[in-house]
């Protein structure tokens, strides 16, 4: 196998890490509003936030696409196929990230709260500085399994045309009769990348401020 | 925009083919991942460091790439080293080795668990070996290893499907076959998504259900 074959795949794995970014933030923006609405403790909002994230977890990622991909066009939505599998990602990783920041923000030592109440702080201060802060500390490792874990589902969006870096590794199996070789190198590139978020997000996690435990 | 499920209905009989094929790949894929899981683990443990990290190295490499490239790896690289699978066997491997590479991670640490204060206190009065094993080991592993395990379960349940994108006949590919077939995709794919949602909820519930009357077992307050 050639380094032109490597190259090409590298190209291709950019596709792949800017779908997955821009997923990961749509969906932590959307995971914001659901754990909000399930904090609520009010069931009109509480219901649809459970709902929606049993459906999108349990679901295959794939059944997912394919159903948003031909949902679209059949209600009028003309998109590219790439808008789709982005807002297929980004439901999807939403319902998990929801779930981690609601069980982040139950995690908050009530202590702190208590007695930041007791300084005086207002409810609204006490939200913004102890609860958020010390919740996203907590949530911040699974977020960066999350991350993790879309870069290696974003493979799916091959099926629906996306010429990522699966989707790369497929043509030029097709085509160079080096499947072995090809899907192989795919494979490294993949496992490269996750090693690097892992990486990043080890540093990041160290530099956060801490929390008491 | 005409919602008709009719026109799906009355293919059942492809229908429940494909969902057999199905429920069949999960099950026979989820007991064959926690069989080679658990040997991966005992040899991790007890296999010297060399065999723990020769397997580490591959737990890492399994967990660390998409499922679907192992699968295309297996699929269409495998004729090249004289490994020449027809779908569904390809299909069964891929996601029996996929699968132990995870659960090789939950019964290792399931192993790890138990603390050693238990098995030393079951020497103290007296137990036998065996005893320990099945009366003190096993049943605290087996309150650890429960939850991930379920989880793990579910998480195969929705692998089945990408195997449709090597042509096994399971239910994605019978679906999205007929719903090419009769233009009735989204009708196809919601039968589709109701399928799996209702047996994900259900393997759920069922975990839930098992951990609570396991729960006699559980030696730690969490």
């Amino acid at each position: 196998m050639s380094i032109k074959l490597f190259e090409l795949l590298l190209q291709a794995s950019i596709y792949t890490v800017t779908i997955s970014v821009v997923s990961i933030l749509i969906g932590f923006a959307i995971a914001i509003l659901l754990s909000g609405m399930l904090l609520s403790g009010r069931s009109l909002f509480v219901r649809p936030a459970q709902i929606f994230i049993s459906f999108f977890r349990g679901v295959p990622l794939l059944v997912q696409l394919l159903l948003i991909y031909n949902l679209l066009p059949v209600i009028g939505i003309n998109v590219p196929s790439v808008v789709a599998a982005i807002i297929g990602l980004s439901l999807c990783t939403a319902a998990y990230q929801a779930e981690n920041l609601r069980g982040g923000f139950a995690s908050v030592p009530l202590g702190l709260v208590e007695s930041a109440e007791m300084v005086g702080l207002t409810p609204r201060q006490v939200f913004r500085r102890i609860k958020v802060p010390i919740a996203l500390r907590l949530t911040f490792p699974a977020l960066v399994n999350e991350a993790i874990l879309i870069l290696k589902a974003s493979s799916l969006v091959s099926v629906v045309g996306i010429v990522e870096l699966t989707r790369m590794a497929q043509d030029l199996a097709g085509s160079t009769f080096l499947p072995l070789q090809i899907f192989a190198s795919a494979g490294l590139i993949y496992l490269m990348i996750n090693w690097l978020v892992a990486l990043a997000g080890g540093m990041i996690e160290n530099r956060l401020p801490g929390v008491p435990r | 925009m005409t919602f008709d499920i009719n026109v799906i209905i009355g293919q059942w009989p492809a229908i429940v083919s494909g969902a057999g094929v199905t429920i069949m790949i999960w099950i026979l894929g989820t007991i064959a991942a926690a069989i080679i899981g658990f040997l991966m683990a005992v040899a991790r443990q007890y296999g010297g460091m060399l065999v723990d990290k020769a397997l580490g190295a591959i737990v890492a490499v399994l967990r660390g790439t998409p499922f679907l490239i192992q699968i295309f790896l297996v699929y269409y690289g495998g004729p090249f080293v004289g490994l020449d699978l027809d779908p569904l066997p390809a299909g069964l491997i891929g996601i029996s080795v996929y699968g132990a590479a995870y659960f090789s991670e939950i019964f290792r640490s399931g192993f790890q668990a138990v603390p050693k204060g238990h098995i030393e206190a079951g020497e103290c009065v007296g137990l036998t070996r065996r005893q320990i094993v099945w009366r003190i080991l096993l049943p605290e592993m087996t309150m650890l290893v429960l939850p991930p395990s379920v989880n793990m379960v579910v998480i195969l349940m929705k692998e089945t499907a990408v195997l449709s994108i090597i042509t096994v006949p399971e239910l994605t590919a019978t679906l999205s076959a007929i719903g090419s077939q009769q233009y009735a995709f989204v009708e196809a794919l919601s039968v589709l998504a109701l399928f799996y949602w209702v047996l994900v909820e259900l393997t759920g519930w069922l975990g839930n259900l098992a951990e609570t009357k396991l729960s006699r077992f559980r030696f730690f307050n969490a």
